[in-house]
């Protein structure tokens, strides 16, 4: 085959660009490779494709499409987690004159992977898994407002992680940090493939995430039960709303601004290149307008969970309410206020810099307002020490201390001797670690039981909680000693001794928190084979407040047979008080929408998208880009969109519950 | 339980005695400035920390489940008092960190003269500052000393208790420098140039380094940072200029290439004109430098024939690869009359293109080199030449 040939069939995809010359990842593709063989081949033995294909992935359910969100996250937590702990080895040991044992083409590709995955694909599908399954049941809806959208935007999601993966096998990825500033990224100095894997994986991820910000703002807006005032809307939902909102105003930044990037790299333009009229700083400005609401979208849900834990197990209403909301929406607006202490150091003057600085402290005093109401909602309460409660105490012990030290980095002088430092890496960590993510076990192990029925085992939790709240201070309380050191983030190697010690106890502090995520896959484990001790018929098994926790466990796909009439804004709690009936007559069919396979189709045909631009195959991005295009416009054809649940179907339901309420003796 | 709490943190007080915080002790008056900022930050902000962690504490255990004997008001959830309390505390702290930064910021401006040399001790008409021009490169560190004519790599050299005025630029990719004992980091960028005003009080060997990533050998770009008694800092710059090599734009171009890990060296001359040229982009024969391109563009342009009128680095991986559907770029390489090029697209018609009756091309016009016999381009680039704009067509 001649040479031309090949390359308008492969591109510039040859099979040097296996990394076969990287043992490491070698050795990591047979290991997947094995463990993906072993699932695929489990799936096709127990028959499960098709229970696969016609409940979970076509389905527009919002609580199966947020347990695949979840799922998701969980899979790309360890890959992320993975490059974690690698990085942590390589820094432990790169002292005295030894390399360690990554290159720097390995390593940099690690750390730039390492965070693109955890804040993209970890994160991301947690917190939009999270607001999908609960959001509509908060709000007494049967389903979010566009159930297709919801599906499509998993997928899309799903799309963004596959290539980010591939990456790891088929060519490089970006070794440019997570951000990919250029002119490091442009096409002088990046000319391989990884930061267009880069790019195609967050544009196709970032089309999920905003049509899924757009969908969860119509269902808040629109689809709450009647009675439901904004004023009495739970505070997650209040949080998610704002958060949405976020994602709908900052994410069309980040695809702007990476198709400039794009457009740079493949038809030579000249928004960032250092000649030609291009300005580096311009990215760095765009993306941060994005980067910096990001931080936010990520955390305020989070503080949404912590609202609803926090009240519930302190068995009292949340105090303030209103100063909570409140403080949400400030935090919001003022997101868009403080980018640039992302870089202080860029040479804006003084008067630029302590604008952002003090705005950027602003911001904290809705924070510390949101922190002492928790902490006034614990006061004179009952407080039940579960799950969910440790997540939400370590949370705000830990979360004060970041945030301190990030209203720190705020004061512009402070921040020009710890910009880049481990200090800010400690920092980072310490809020999304001990916010973010803390945050997300505690709502995991809240609602969990109203996802599945049971309530997850207690033991390995606990063992999970300490691991990963010790771990913790161990892998980042160094860090923050090392940043006043001087030393600054994405070394490889090190040659002052003196330093080593504390990498020691870094990675150590690290392979705790690989034991923090194992006990959590063994809770999991050991939940579900014990699931009949831990079983939960109630639907109510924590005493609940808000709504979700009136229907049953796992709920009905319908939600809720009768729309509920809201009067408080701790709905259940209310309903509850005034000695609430379940109606056991009366049903009626039930409106709702179909099951389609056209979000998975569209996600693939955008991999394929993707891939044939990255690998510069143009016959499959122009046929990719084609068939996207025709499957979008015929599934605008597709009227069997929706059917009824038959009344009789819906009695049957309703029906087995009450039967089983009166077995355990509990309140019908 | 106390001596066992003693005996944990006895290693921890051990493992930090032995380090070097230089953040919290640096040796410059500068950094010795931020570094009080940043304790007053933290002092400040631990007024509110620590009590809401104790009461974080406190509240968890008081109101525990199994406390039968601790109120419990499960319907209590406002309180206009402590509402006000709760934003009004925050807030009364950021106000006060809020005039602390303010004030902080506008001092500490990288771009400031420093007015003292340390506390009271201000600065005077005797104090020199010594000039550095910085240089980031793929990926060691070049500083220009333009007083002296001289020129290191990975490695500066100071006298104490001066003035140092840096410029800095880079020549590929973002990279920050940073010398924590010094002064805080100010990014180093290609094609732009930021300042640091900084002064050294102690006399001692000190490590800088790029505190941006900037590619495969980012972990080995540092250097020495020595600071100087008068007396030896003479000796160093005389050390320096009985050194063999020069620094002429020809070995800047070999010396820009990327490597890693590259020892000291020492420049006994440098040509005078190469910051400029390296902050213009115009090291290279043959290129417009950006600061004419601008001067031409503050005039108006030159329409669409002088869209690409410079010309990009050409070397191995730098070399500008132009993109995949773009066109094969064609560049502005000298500016002439109607009938120069006429003659000139004659010429390369006829094959005939060693007889070009045209002016002079080498040097060209608007490149970033000297015309023979001319005077120094610095002065050249402060009247932007109006013959560059006698095109003709």
């Amino acid at each position: 085959m001649s040479e031309t040939l090949t390359k308008l069939i492969f591109g510039r995809l040859t099979l040097e660009q296996l990394p076969l010359h990287e043992p490491i990842v070698v050795g990591t593709f047979i290991v997947v490779a094995l463990g993906g063989l072993a699932l695929l081949g489990a799936v096709t033995y127990f028959k499960l494709w098709g229970y696969l294909w016609r409940e979970w992935f076509t389905s527009v359910d919002h609580k199966k499409i947020g347990v695949m969100y979840m799922v998701l996250g969980l899979v790309m937590l360890l890959r992320g987690f993975s490059d974690a702990i690698m990085m942590r080895l390589q820094q432990a040991i790169a002292f005295n004159g030894s390399e360690g044992y990554l290159n720097a083409h390995h390593y940099d590709q690690i750390f730039t992977a390492h965070g693109v995955i955890m804040i993209f694909f970890v994160a991301m599908p947690f917190v939009t898994g999270l607001m999908n399954f609960v959001v509509p049941l908060q709000i007494g809806a049967r389903d979010v407002s566009f159930p297709f959208l919801n599906n499509f935007s998993f997928w899309m999601t799903v799309g963004g992680a596959i290539l980010v993966m591939a990456s790891l096998f088929v060519g490089e990825f970006a070794r440019t940090g997570w951000l990919a500033y250029p002119p490091l990224s442009g096409i002088g100095y990046s000319p391989d493939v990884g930061v267009d894997y880069y790019i195609w994986a967050l544009q196709v991820a970032g089309v999920g995430t905003t049509l899924s910000g757009i969908n969860l703002i119509c269902t808040i807006i629109k689809m709450r039960a009647p009675g439901m005032t904004m004023m009495r809307m739970p505070v997650f939902t209040w949080t998610s709303l704002c958060t949405n909102v976020l994602i709908v105003a900052s994410f069309p930044v980040l695809t702007a601004v990476l198709t400039l990037l794009a457009l740079d790299r493949y038809v030579g333009t000249n928004f960032f290149t250092n000649d030609f009229g291009g300005n580096p700083m311009m990215y760095v400005n765009l993306i941060w307008i994005w980067g910096h609401p990001e931080v936010y979208i990520l955390i305020l849900p989070l503080f949404g969970v912590f609202s609803e834990v926090t009240s519930t197990f302190s068995g009292k209403r949340l105090f303030g309410y209103t100063s909570m909301v409140y403080a949400t929406i400030v935090i919001t607006i003022l997101s868009y206020l403080v980018w640039l202490h992302h870089f202080f150091t860029m040479g804006s003057g003084a008067s630029v810099n302590s604008f952002f600085g003090i705005t950027t402290m602003i911001i904290s005093i809705p924070t510390g307002a949101k922190i002492f109401n928790w902490l006034f909602t614990m006061y004179r309460g009952r407080i039940r020490f579960e799950l969910p409660m440790m997540w939400t105490l370590a949370f705000m012990l830990t979360f004060t201390v970041g945030g301190m030290t990030g209203v720190l980095l705020a004061v512009p002088p402070a921040d020009f001797v710890l910009h880049n430092s481990l200090f800010l890496i400690a920092h980072f960590h310490n809020v999304i670690i001990g916010g973010v993510l803390f945050g997300l076990f505690a709502g995991i192990a809240y609602w969990w039981p109203k996802a599945f029925g049971f309530r997850l085992d207690p033991f390995w939790g606990k063992v999970s909680f300490w691991c990963w709240v010790l771990g913790f201070w161990f892998a980042f309380m160094p860090l923050y000693i090392l940043g006043l050191m001087g030393v600054t983030r994405r070394m490889r190697v090190f040659d002052d001794p003196s330093l080593q010690i504390w990498f020691v106890i870094a990675a150590f502090g690290a392979v705790l928190i690989a034991c923090g995520i194992a006990a959590f896959l063994v809770q999991i484990y050991v939940s579900i084979r014990s699931r009949a001790e831990l079983v939960d018929v109630t639907g109510d098994p924590w005493d609940g407040r808000t709504l979700e926790w009136s229907t049953s466990s796992p709920p009905p796909a319908y939600n809720f047979a009768f729309t509920p009439v809201i009067r408080d804004n701790d709905a259940w709690f209310d309903m509850k008080r005034a000695g609430y009936r379940r109606p056991l007559s009366g049903y009626k069919p039930i409106h709702m929408p179909r099951n389609t396979g056209t979000g998975v189709i569209l996600a693939v045909f955008s991999v394929a998208l993707g891939f044939g631009m990255i690998w510069y195959i143009w016959w499959l991005a122009a046929l990719s880009f084609v068939c996207l295009i025709a499957t979008a416009i015929g599934h605008t054809f597709n009227y069997h969109r929706d059917f009824d649940i038959p009344a009789a179907e819906v009695t049957q339901t309703e029906e087995a519950r009450t039967t089983l309420l009166a077995a355990q003796g509990a309140r019908v | 339980m106390k001596r066992s709490g003693a005996l944990l943190l006895f290693p921890l007080a051990v493992l930090l005695s032995g380090c070097d915080f230089v953040v919290l002790a640096p040796a410059g008056d500068v950094a010795a400035q931020q570094r009080d900022l940043l304790v007053v930050s933290t002092m400040l902000m631990l007024l509110i920390i620590v009590p809401v962690m104790a009461l974080t504490v406190l509240f968890a255990w008081r109101y525990r489940q199994s406390n039968h004997a601790a109120t419990y008001t499960p319907d209590w959830d406002h309180s206009t008092k402590l509402e006000l309390v709760i934003w009004a505390a925050p807030l009364l702290i950021i106000i006060c960190l809020g005039a602390l930064t303010w004030l902080g910021t506008h001092l500490l401006d990288p771009y400031r003269r420093i007015d003292r040399i340390e506390p009271g001790q201000p600065v005077t008409q005797n104090h020199k500052s010594l000039q550095v021009e910085v240089v980031a490169l793929d990926w060691k560190w070049l500083f220009i000393y333009p007083d002296y004519g001289i020129a290191s790599v990975n490695e500066l050299a100071a006298p104490v208790n001066q003035p140092i005025d840096f410029r800095i630029t880079s020549s590929t990719v973002m990279n920050s420098f940073y010398i924590p004992a010094l002064a805080g980091q100010i990014y180093a960028m290609p094609a732009m140039e930021t300042k640091l005003h900084a002064v050294i009080n102690q006399p001692g060997s000190y490590t800088g380094f790029s505190a941006n990533y900037s590619g495969a050998g980012f972990s080995g770009m540092r250097f020495a940072f020595h600071g100087l008694s008068d007396k030896d800092f003479e000796q160093w710059i005389a050390q320096t200029k009985s050194a063999q090599t020069t620094l002429t734009r020809d070995s800047y171009l070999a010396l820009e290439r990327p490597s890693e890990n590259e020892p000291v060296r020492h420049y006994a001359s440098v040509d005078p004109d190469l910051y400029g040229a390296i902050l213009n982009l115009c090291v290279e024969r043959g290129k417009m430098c950006m600061n004419e391109m601008m001067s031409i563009d503050a005039r108006g342009g030159l329409g669409l024939a002088g869209v690409r009128n410079t010309l990009p680095l050409q070397y191995d991986k730098l070399a500008r690869r132009g993109a995949v559907f773009g066109n094969k770029l064609s560049y502005v390489a000298s500016i002439c009359t109607a009938e120069e090029a006429a003659a000139a697209s004659r010429a390369s018609r006829d094959g005939d293109a060693g007889n070009w009756p045209i002016r002079d091309l080498s040097p060209l016009h608007g490149v970033g080199l000297l015309k023979p016999g001319a005077g120094s381009r610095q002065a050249e680039a402060d009247k932007p030449s109006l013959g560059l704009l006698r095109l003709e067509l």
